[in-house]
Formats: structure tokens, C-alpha cells, sequence
């Protein structure tokens, strides 16, 4: 940049002011005041009716509502609807170019979302981290508590609710939105502002999760079951908001990831050369836009409940908890597979890149993805196996869950037998991929055992079901999480990550999940419940391992934070177009990828696990001159 | 399992077949050794114990799933054990490629064809068992699996925080401690005053939620006299961590002289005891939490 550039460019605060993330903030508060008056205006007589509790419920809620649009106003996203309604002409796209500055206000690439995601998610997800850190301190002594039990249990649930809510985009919101446009020929998400909509809901409902501690905190747990969610005192709101909002940024996520797909491949491109993770994406996306308005519905009806006095969960009213468990799960075990789906992709992705060979049975692997989405809503009720409820439908549910090792299988096989006879290199994304299989075989077996109702009355709400899904989401979704990190991060900021302290986080990581959530399955065997502040004396021991593994595992979590700002703040080395010999297309193109992606729209001949075939080109330039949407 | 057929270029196939050979036989001589390791070492540790018929019928359950699921993971492991050691690249930047193996419809087959056959071998077993006796595990208001024959009705109420039992059939006593005779079919009730709880008995392998507005009902055959853990398996309050008990399975003789004194105890206060009913409604505008 020339000195004459820096000498034009106005004042700091001048550019600090305009549609933002500070306007935002500002605007996020001031409406959230609004909200505030507004619901006691409306409610103030209500108030002696809430005696047992401290606040004007509707205040607290409509005062986040209104602080969500205030926010969503300050970063700009009125502008363009009023704009059109000016008779201003459409336009797709909004600060692509430019500075910093994108990263913090309402920007329509897909590659400046993409990065957004995850650093948002990255710090969310960090503080769900902490909180897991405090929860295994609470646990190294059986009857000695750290915190009171009603902070614990926040803790608990703040933990559950922030990994699952924030990781259920945790690749989709990053990779899918990076790469999804670039790996199927496209220069932008089919609905590019929706896109960025999706990440700045995200990070107004984390905010709001964590501002709970203010109204006392939530003692449901992620699963919110009622009727103890209407019960509870306010700090339930944040819980029911921040899901809700979650809720929406997913569906409206996965409805543009689909449009997209659907939509935008680029000539050539035909269904059976999509690379994996696409599909991994797609159908990931299928099931968010079917589960996630179920979920909307429910905490609509939580917060209603809470705050207008209807009775949907309230049994001695006439409702019904069991609705509740039904809805919710019905959300909810879906929900599991879209954390596990874009796992998959992302495994069978990487495997044909670091075996050099093409994947193995590329219709079985979409054969399976597909399966196990379609399966997923057919399985709801084994998280209810005890409950009471449609007892005699237990043995179809028995079926239809142990049906889904059949296409999960699918993944497996694929992506073995891509490994064999192959030349496996093992860099740290490799490394991650690898990990996977041994992490989701012991996840996927226990459920097993979760899966067939009376070995499920043994386990069922226990830290054996704890452990199983720990194994699962943090052994298939993280793993695959960091092994994305490691594979696309230097083309998607243009510096290389560092090899050694790479191979330093995955050993200590995998060696310390392992040593930390193992045990626990025995844990469960010998009855400790989940979500419990004090256990029984003979399994202090068990406790204690689990406590300090857990540890060291939240400390692997540091040496990537270590790594990941040394590697793109200080040491800065640029990375190639094509790290690891790729034949994918987000890799024939300069990191990081230039701000119209493609010069010319690509036209694909094949799909791109060609490795050792004919070295045929993947991409011919060809198709719309550059500049064109 | 797995035995691939070597296709396309890249290499002698008696060498790949040679390879496949030996992770075939690895695992089946794994797999003979670990199954009956587990079946006869490990399953008679695995939980819950043989407190009850119930909970012996969870204990064999969970014995047939862990020897289902040995051969399982030793194919994976004897797998990813040869593969990554003897497939491996010369080095980090060596680009050389490997055989373009894209498929093998053989290979498929049989991959889905002993898994389908395996899930519905377990999916079978599961409701077979489950159908037996209901497995401890809570069956709603009109259980499917039932135990024929005389039997205690003993109704569990959960309320935050505590389990206190009544005894319908001595006047509906309730009682703070849950004592049962030995050898003998229990039918608990469990319902809920509040929130959302989960009475598990674990020795005895007895697990069924208690919902408000809810009879859930679970058979359990007790056997000899000991004391079994009780916890409160899902999350109902501030509490709840603190929501654990001590039960005990007793003699006959010792259990009918327990419930004279127990009735004794609270004679006081039977009068103001509402009517026995399968489930109660307390206070709509009780909050808690």
C-alpha cells in the first residue's frame, strides 16, 4: 500500500462509524432496553403474578428479541431490503472488497463468512471448553464442592448447549460456506446475504447463552427437558432464545447450502463428480432444514409457557411432558447426525488425498450419507427407551437405530478400502481423518449398546451414554473439525500451519480423549449418573484420572491456539496453491482464493479422485468471462 | 471379511492377495481368541449384577453384545494396524500415487450383506429379550411385557428431591425407605410430583423415568436378600446430584415385620395421606427449580 493511500484514508473513528459490528453492539443494547420498557408497558400489572420469581419474564425475553434486531440492524442488514424498496437496483453482493474492516460487519463473500465462522465458533467453542474444564474440577472430589450445585449445573448445561448449538455449524458454517461455492464452480452462495445472516445470529444467541450467569443460569442440561425448563428460574430464557436462534441460523443455513448445490454446479459437474464433502454437506443440510423448525416450534412453545401462561408441558394443566421429549428428540436425533455427516465428508475427502488413491466406492459412500440422514428421523424415541412412552414401539426403534450401522458401515468400507494399497502420507490433517475411525468405531459400538433397550436400561442416562456421545461428537465431529483446520486453513488465509506443533496437538489430543472419556464408560458400568455434582466415594479414583486427562486434553486445546496464532499472526509462511498435492479444485487455485474465485466459471470432466488414472485435467477454463454472477 | 479382489493396474495380485490372507487370518485367529475372552472372562463382570432376574437378563444382553462386537473391532484394528503400517508413503512429499481402485461390487456385497445380517441378529435379540420380561426398563401405564403370576405392587413418587414409596396393598403406607421381600415379582408404579426424574434401582436393573401425570410401570423378580443402589437418572433440579438412596431385597418374614413397624411409624399422620391413586397432581403454582 502507497503512503498516499494511507494519507486518503479518513480518521479512525470516522471509520469506526457506519453499519458494523460496533453500531451493532451499540444498537444490540439500546434495543434490548427497548425491549425491556416495552414488555413492562405491556405486562406491569402481570408483575405480582410472578411473585415466586424475580423478574417480569416477557421483559427479559422481548429485551433479547429486540437486542437481536437492534444488533442485526447496526450491522446493516435492513439497508438493502429498504434500499430496494427505494427503487435502488439489486446487487448480490455488499463490502467484499476492502480491509479488516469485512471481517467485522455484514460482508457477502462466502470466503470472508467462512473465516468469520470460525473464529465466532472457534471462541464460543473455547468457552465451552472452559466450562468442561470446570465441571471436571468440580468432579476430582466426590462430596467436596468448588462450586454450589445450582452453578454447576449452569456450568453443565451452558457447556452442552454451547458445544452442541455452535459445533452443529462447526464445519458447514466454516468449510461448507468457504468451499462449497468454490467446489462446485461457483463464485457465491446462491443467497449471499442469508449466508452472513446465518453467522451474526449465531453469534448474537452465543452471547446471549452466556449472559444466563446474569439471571441466574439454567439448570436443564442441554436437553432443556420440560417441565422442569418451565420451572426454572429466568436464566432459562437465554437457554430458549439462543437455542431458537440457533435453530434459525441452521435452517436458514442449510436451506442455502441446498439451493446452492442444487442450483449452482458449474458445467460438468455432474452428480456422480461431486466431491464427497459436498455431499456430506448436502445432506447434512437436508436434515437442518427438516429438524431445526421443530426445535424453533418447541422452544416457541417453552417460552409461551414461561411467559403467556399456556400449559403445552405442563401435565397437572394438561399438557404434557412426554410432548416435550417427543419434540425435542425429534430435533434432537437428527441433530446428532448433522453433527456426525459433515465428519464423514470430511474423512472420505482427505483419505483419497493422503492414500494417492481415488475413493473407493464413491455411490456407496453417497449411498450411506444419505441412508443414515433418512434413518436419523426414524430413531427418535431410543432416547425414551425408559420413559414410559409408546413402550410397545420399542422394538421397532430398536431396528430402525441398530438400521443405521448399516450406511454408517458404508463410510467405514469406503474409506478402508481407499486406504488400501495405498501410499498413506501422514501429515496432521491425515493424522485427524485417521483418528476418526478408531473414535466413531468405539462411539458407534457403544451406541450399540444404548441402541438395544434392555442393555440401554443398564446405561441409559448414566456416563456410559455421556461417553458414547463424547466418543462420537468430539471423536468424529472435533477430530474432522481440526483435521479441516489443517487441510483448507492455509487456503483459506494463505499461511501454513506448523507441521511439528501440529503433530504436538494431535498426539496429546488423541492420546488425552481417549484416556479421558474411556474410563468413563466404565464410570457409567458402575452407576455414576450424568450431570451429577457428587458421586459415590469408590469412584473417586476413576474421577480424579478422568479430571486430570481432561486436563491435559483442555491444554492440547491451547498448543492449537499456540500454533494457530504464531502460524497466521508472526510466522506468516506463505503456503502454496497446493500444500498436499491435491486434485480437488479449491486447490488449483492461488491461497488464499482471490475475491471472485474463478476467472473464468470451470468446467469439470471428472470428478476429483483421479489419482493414478490418465492425468486427465479436472478443470478446462472456459464458460463466463470474469466479473460476471 | 474384507477381501479385496485386486483390480486395475499397480501391482502383482497374488502379492495383494497374499496381503489380504494375512489380515484375514489375523483376524479370525483374533477374533477366535478374544470372543470367548470376553464372553467367559469379562461378561460375568459386566453390570448390573445378577440382583434380579432382570438384571441377570441385562447382564447376559450386555455379555452377547460385547462377544457380537469383539470380532467387530478386532477387524477394524488387525485393519488399520496392517494398512497403515505396511501402505505407507516413503515420505511426506512423496506424490507417487497407488492403484486406481474404484470399486468391487464383491466386496460391497458381502460388507453390507454380514452387516445387515448382524444388525438383525441384534435388533431380534434385543426384542426378544425386551418381550421376556420387560427387562427392568419403565413400560408406560399398559406394559407389554409382563410377569404372570402373584405379585407386590410398590409405587415409586419422585419429587425434587427425594424417592418415597407407597405400599398399596397395606393401606397405602408410604414410606421413606424402599424395602422388598426376596424372591418375589414387584410391580413398581413410578410417577412424579414435579419435574421429570428417573428411579434407578442398579443392582436390581431397574431404570424408568418418572413423569408427572404418569404411571410407569416396571416389572422386577427379586432374588436373594442385599442392599441396591438407588439414583435419580435424569436431571430434575438443583438437587439432583443429591437425589441418590439405599434399597434394600429382604427375607419374606423380614419385610412383613418391617411394614408393621413402618405403619406404626406413621399412623400419626396416615389420616392426612391422600387416597392411593397412579399418579398425583400437588400444587399447579408450586415452582421449583
Amino acid at each position: 500500500m502507497s503512503t498516499v493511500a494511507v494519507d486518503v484514508r479518513p480518521p479512525l473513528w470516522r471509520r469506526l462509524i457506519g453499519f458494523n459490528l460496533l453500531t451493532g453492539i451499540v444498537l444490540g443494547v439500546a434495543g434490548w432496553y427497548v425491549g425491556w420498557y416495552l414488555a413492562h408497558a405491556i405486562s406491569a400489572a402481570s408483575l405480582d403474578y410472578f411473585s415466586a420469581v424475580d423478574y417480569n419474564e416477557l421483559s427479559v425475553a422481548l429485551a433479547y428479541i429486540f437486542g437481536v434486531l437492534g444488533f442485526l440492524i447496526g450491522l446493516g442488514f435492513l439497508n438493502y431490503p429498504i434500499a430496494r424498496l427505494r427503487g435502488y437496483p439489486p446487487s448480490l453482493r455488499e463490502k467484499e472488497t476492502g480491509g479488516v474492516g469485512r471481517y467485522f460487519s455484514l460482508c457477502t463473500d462466502h470466503k470472508v463468512v467462512g473465516i468469520q465462522y470460525l473464529i465466532g465458533i472457534g471462541v464460543f467453542v473455547f468457552i465451552g471448553g472452559v466450562n468442561a474444564m470446570l465441571i471436571r474440577a468440580e468432579l476430582l472430589s466426590p462430596t467436596r464442592e468448588i462450586f454450589p450445585a445450582g452453578t454447576y449445573l449452569t456450568i453443565v448445561g451452558v457447556h452442552g448447549t454451547m458445544m452442541m448449538g455452535m459445533m452443529t455449524s462447526g464445519i458447514l458454517g466454516p468449510f461448507g460456506n468457504y468451499l462449497v461455492p468454490l467446489m462446485i464452480g461457483a463464485r457465491r452462495m446462491a443467497f449471499p446475504r442469508i449466508e452472513a445472516l446465518t453467522f451474526w445470529i449465531l453469534m448474537a444467541g452465543g452471547t446471549i447463552l452466556e449472559t444466563t450467569i446474569f439471571f441466574g443460569g439454567f439448570p436443564t442440561g442441554w436437553t432443556g427437558y420440560a417441565p422442569l425448563n418451565i420451572e426454572a428460574n429466568v436464566g432459562m430464557v437465554c437457554y430458549i432464545l439462543f437455542f431458537a436462534l440457533v435453530g434459525i441460523s441452521m435452517t436458514l443455513l442449510g436451506l442455502n447450502m441446498i439451493v446452492t448445490i442444487l442450483t449452482m454446479r458449474a458445467p460438468g459437474l455432474t452428480w456422480t463428480r461431486l466431491p464427497i464433502f459436498v455431499w456430506g454437506v448436502l445432506s447434512t443440510s437436508t436434515l437442518m432444514v427438516l429438524a431445526a423448525p421443530v426445535l424453533i416450534a418447541t422452544l416457541l412453545m417453552a417460552l409461551l409457557d414461561r411467559t403467556a401462561q399456556t400449559n403445552f408441558f405442563i401435565p397437572s394443566q394438561g399438557g404434557s411432558s412426554y410432548l416435550y421429549e417427543n419434540l425435542f428428540w425429534f430435533f434432537g436425533h437428527p441433530e446428532v447426525y448433522i453433527l456426525a455427516l459433515p465428519g464423514f465428508g470430511i474423512v472420505l475427502e482427505l483419505l483419497p488425498v493422503f492414500a494417492r488413491k481415488p475413493l473407493w466406492g464413491y455411490r456407496l459412500a453417497v449411498a450411506g450419507m444419505l441412508g443414515v440422514a433418512l434413518l436419523s428421523f426414524f430413531v427418535w424415541q431410543h432416547h425414551l427407551f425408559v420413559s414410559g412412552m409408546n413402550a410397545d414401539l420399542r422394538p421397532f426403534y430398536i431396528l430402525s437405530t441398530e438400521l443405521i450401522s448399516i450406511p454408517t458401515g458404508f463410510t467405514f468400507l469406503c474409506g478402508m478400502m481407499t486406504l488400501w494399497r495405498g501410499r498413506i502420507r501422514y501429515s496432521v490433517p491425515m493424522l485427524f481423518a485417521l483418528a476418526w475411525f478408531f473414535n466413531f468405531l468405539i462411539g458407534g459400538l457403544t451406541g450399540v449398546f444404548l441402541s438395544d433397550a434392555p442393555s440401554d436400561v443398564t446405561t441409559h442416562g448414566s456416563f456410559f451414554s455421556m461417553a458414547h456421545f463424547h466418543y462420537t461428537i468430539m471423536g468424529g465431529l472435533v477430530f474432522t473439525f481440526f483435521a479441516g483446520i489443517y487441510y483448507w486453513v492455509p487456503k483459506m488465509t494463505g499461511f501454513m500451519l506448523n507441521e511439528t506443533l501440529g503433530k504436538v496437538h494431535f498426539w496429546m489430543m488423541f492420546v488425552f480423549f481417549n484416556l479421558t472419556f474411556f474410563p468413563l464408560f466404565i464410570a457409567g458400568f458402575l452407576g455414576q449418573p450424568r450431570r451429577v455434582v457428587t458421586y459415590p466415594k469408590n469412584l473417586q479414583f476413576l474421577n480424579d484420572w478422568v479430571s486430570v486427562c481432561a486436563f491435559v486434553l483442555g491444554a492440547s486445546m491451547l498448543v492449537f491456539i499456540y500454533n494457530f496464532v504464531k502460524s497466521m499472526l508472526f510466522d506468516r509462511v506463505p503456503a502454496p496453491a497446493n500444500p498436499w498435492g491435491s486434485k480437488s479444485i479449491e486447490f488449483q487455485l492461488p491461497s488464499p482464493v482471490p475475491v471472485h474465485d474463478f476467472d473464468r466459471i470451470p468446467v469439470f470432466s471428472g470428478d476429483p479422485y483421479g489419482y493414478g488414472e490418465a492425468p486427465t485435467p479436472v478443470i478446462v477454463p472456459a464458460g463466463a468471462p470474469a466479473g460476471r454472477d | 471379511m474384507s477381501t479385496p479382489a485386486s483390480t486395475g493396474q499397480g501391482g502383482d495380485d497374488a502379492v495383494w492377495t497374499k496381503h489380504a490372507k494375512r489380515v484375514l487370518l489375523a483376524w479370525l485367529v483374533l477374533s477366535a481368541i478374544g470372543t470367548p475372552i470376553i464372553w467367559f472372562v469379562l461378561g460375568p463382570h459386566l453390570p448390573p449384577g445378577k440382583g434380579s432376574v432382570q438384571a441377570a437378563g441385562q447382564v447376559f444382553d450386555n455379555t452377547v453384545l460385547t462377544a457380537v462386537l469383539t470380532p467387530v473391532i478386532a477387524l477394524l484394528v488387525v485393519f488399520f494396524v496392517y494398512a497403515l503400517t505396511q501402505f505407507r508413503a516413503e515420505s511426506s512429499t512423496d506424490l507417487t500415487d497407488g492403484p486406481p481402485m474404484r470399486n468391487d461390487s464383491t466386496v460391497q456385497t458381502w460388507w453390507v450383506a454380514v452387516t445387515g445380517v448382524v444388525v438383525l441378529f441384534l435388533a431380534g435379540f434385543g426384542t426378544y429379550e425386551l418381550l421376556k420380561d420387560g427387562s427392568g426398563g419403565g413400560q408406560g401405564p399398559s406394559p407389554i411385557a409382563k410377569v404372570s403370576g402373584s405379585n407386590l405392587q410398590v409405587q415409586v413418587i419422585a419429587q425434587q428431591w427425594e424417592f418415597t414409596y407407597r405400599y398399596p396393598s397395606y393401606g397405602g403406607l408410604e414410606t421413606s425407605q424402599l424395602e422388598l421381600p426376596a424372591n418375589t415379582t414387584v410391580v413398581l408404579h413410578v410417577t412424579s410430583l414435579d419435574a421429570t426424574h428417573s428411579f434407578w434401582a442398579r443392582q436390581l436393573g431397574v431404570k424408568a423415568d418418572a413423569n408427572p401425570g404418569v404411571d410407569n410401570v416396571v416389572y422386577v423378580q427379586t432374588k436373594n436378600p442385599m442392599a441396591f443402589d438407588i439414583h435419580c437418572a435424569e436431571l430434575c433440579g438443583l438437587w439432583h446430584g443429591y437425589m441418590f438412596d439405599t434399597g434394600h431385597v429382604v427375607q419374606a418374614s423380614e419385610f412383613a415385620s418391617w411394614i408393621k413397624q413402618q405403619q406404626q411409624v406413621f399412623a400419626s399422620i396416615a389420616k392426612y395421606m391422600p387416597k392411593y391413586a397412579t399418579f398425583y397432581y400437588p400444587d399447579p403454582q408450586r415452582r421449583a427449580g
